[in-house]
């Protein structure tokens, strides 16, 4: 269960925003360019901080401004998926893989096997020992899920998992996405801009403008709110 | 193509900076070039050289990295104060740096008259010429470090962040190496600037062969009697100097 309520200032509007995820459900955030749903994410995974608020997932506090709590990010157990992946790149697919196991000092055994077998669920495999500057969309994307993945977290935070993914490869990579997140019975958040991401992925979906939440509810129920402007455009796609 | 005017400016300009640096080498047999090479002054001032710039790169590089990546990354107070400092031996003449360093850690000094009570002397010692290098150095590579710090994408080091790496941990595996081309580049600059070192330890370390007179400082000393020693030191530089800059483009080639 995660819980979230964060406050901060940002260049045009104060962010504002609660949310909740149960164990094993997928909230989606959609919401025009520049209306904080980035930012919610990045507030909860701990990059940024709010100026106020509470953030609990399962039973620790992540974050609190009253209780004077603000646990860094590296101690939070979040696993977040960054727009363009943010693969390093002058690491192999097997030492972006490896790169939390090794931050959590694993030996170098354990690595090895727990990164392989990883490798192998996400057919990366044959990818191994290559230069992550070589590889399509497809593959960054699911090098980025392996290495959020491998940790175990306790909540996983996808901003636009498929854009840059191409067009064609899209519609499979969805439906092993769902498995994906379905099997790690963990809270998901998912931020994207396509309508049917968030018909496949989404058991709620929230719209935030201006950094509120002014909608949050079945994707269905959500998508059938045609008297908002955003909705209308999203939906009519 | 250039016009005539251009081509006539370029081939001046070029023959400015390239006549002199050939005179040198027209000056000299390569028999007496290389029977100066076995002369004691040329060799101390060599190998002075050598260990005073490396030692010196070493302590810039130690300082200056953490000073760049802090510099790079975090806003507060004085930051920009802290950039114009660091930035100042650049602008500095030489010479005033050396009698800045005199009237600091010499016996006299601010901090030498106490240094001094521990029987610790600077002045005119290869520590000096050290300290000198350092001070007229530094800037080249610490700018160059917080430009190439400044160069990474920050997205990598959340990214690492959320992954596990504590702050110490991402600068090491993430940030640095992702700078490295411009560290190497900034280093070697720095180790150009302080191999080239006259004003400032002239000043503060004197000219002591085999103790403080390095390169430049026996450049100066030799050409007064023994002109193929000045000219067979220059060479040194000059070639030096060459590998430093094909050093530097080769490093900063961008590599992701």
């Amino acid at each position: 269960m995660l819980s979230v309520h964060v406050v901060r200032q940002l260049r045009d509007f104060v962010l504002d925003v609660a949310l909740s995820a149960r164990s094993g459900e997928t909230l989606v955030l959609i919401g025009e360019n520049g209306s904080g749903k980035s930012t919610v994410l990045n507030l909860i995974s701990g990059i940024l901080t709010p100026d106020r608020g509470e953030i609990t997932l399962e039973d620790r506090t992540l974050f609190s401004s009253e209780k004077k709590v603000a646990i860094p990010p590296e101690n939070r157990n979040i696993g977040h998926l960054f727009q363009s992946y943010a693969l390093f790149p002058h690491m192999t697919v097997f030492e972006n893989v490896a790169f939390g196991l090794r931050s959590r000092k694993v030996p170098k055994a354990e690595i090895a096997d727990a990164v392989a077998e990883q490798l192998a669920t996400m057919h990366l495999s044959d990818l191994a020992d290559v230069n992550v500057g070589r590889l399509s969309g497809g593959q960054r994307q699911r090098v980025g899920l392996a290495r959020a993945l491998i940790l175990d977290p306790a909540l996983l935070l996808l901003d636009e998992p498929l854009a840059a993914v191409d067009m064609r490869a899209q519609a499979p990579m969805r439906s092993e996405l769902h498995d994906q997140i379905r099997n790690a019975g963990i809270p998901c958040i998912v931020v994207t801009h396509n309508l049917r991401d968030a018909l496949e992925l989404g058991d709620r979906l929230c719209l935030i403008e201006e950094g509120k939440v002014v909608v949050d509810g079945a994707p269905e129920e959500v998508l059938g709110m045609r008297e908002n402007g955003f909705i209308e455009s999203f939906a009519g796609e | 193509m250039l016009s005539l005017f251009t081509t006539v400016l370029l081939v001046i300009f070029l023959l400015f900076i390239t006549l002199p640096v050939v005179s040198l080498f027209l000056r000299i047999s390569p028999e007496a070039f290389f029977h100066s090479l076995t002369e004691p002054v040329v060799l101390d001032a060599l190998s002075l050289s050598f260990v005073t710039a490396t030692v010196s790169t070493v302590i810039v590089v130690l300082f200056g990295t953490p000073l760049a990546l802090v510099n790079a990354r975090r806003d507060y107070t004085g930051r920009e104060l802290v950039d114009t400092l660091t930035d100042l031996p650049i602008v500095l003449p030489p010479a005033v740096a050396g009698l800045a360093l005199l009237m600091a850690f010499g016996r006299r000094g601010v901090i030498g008259q106490y240094l001094d009570i521990f029987g610790i002397h600077i002045g005119f010692t290869t520590t000096a010429v050290i300290l000198a290098q350092v001070f007229v150095a530094s800037p080249f590579y610490i700018r160059q470090a917080r430009a190439s710090f400044e160069a990474v994408d920050r997205l990598y080091e959340d990214a690492a962040r959320t992954l596990g790496a504590s702050p110490g941990a991402v600068a090491l595996r993430i940030t640095i190496p992702l700078a490295w081309g411009g560290l190497v580049s900034g280093a070697i600059l720095s180790f150009a600037r302080a191999l080239g070192e006259f004003g400032a330890t002239i000043m503060f370390a004197g000219n002591f062969q085999g103790r403080t007179q390095t390169m430049p400082l026996a450049i100066y000393t030799t050409m007064q009697g023994d002109m193929n020693a000045a000219i067979s030191l220059s060479i040194i530089l000059v070639v030096i100097s060459f590998a430093v800059i094909s050093a530097v483009k080769v490093v900063t080639r961008r590599r992701y």
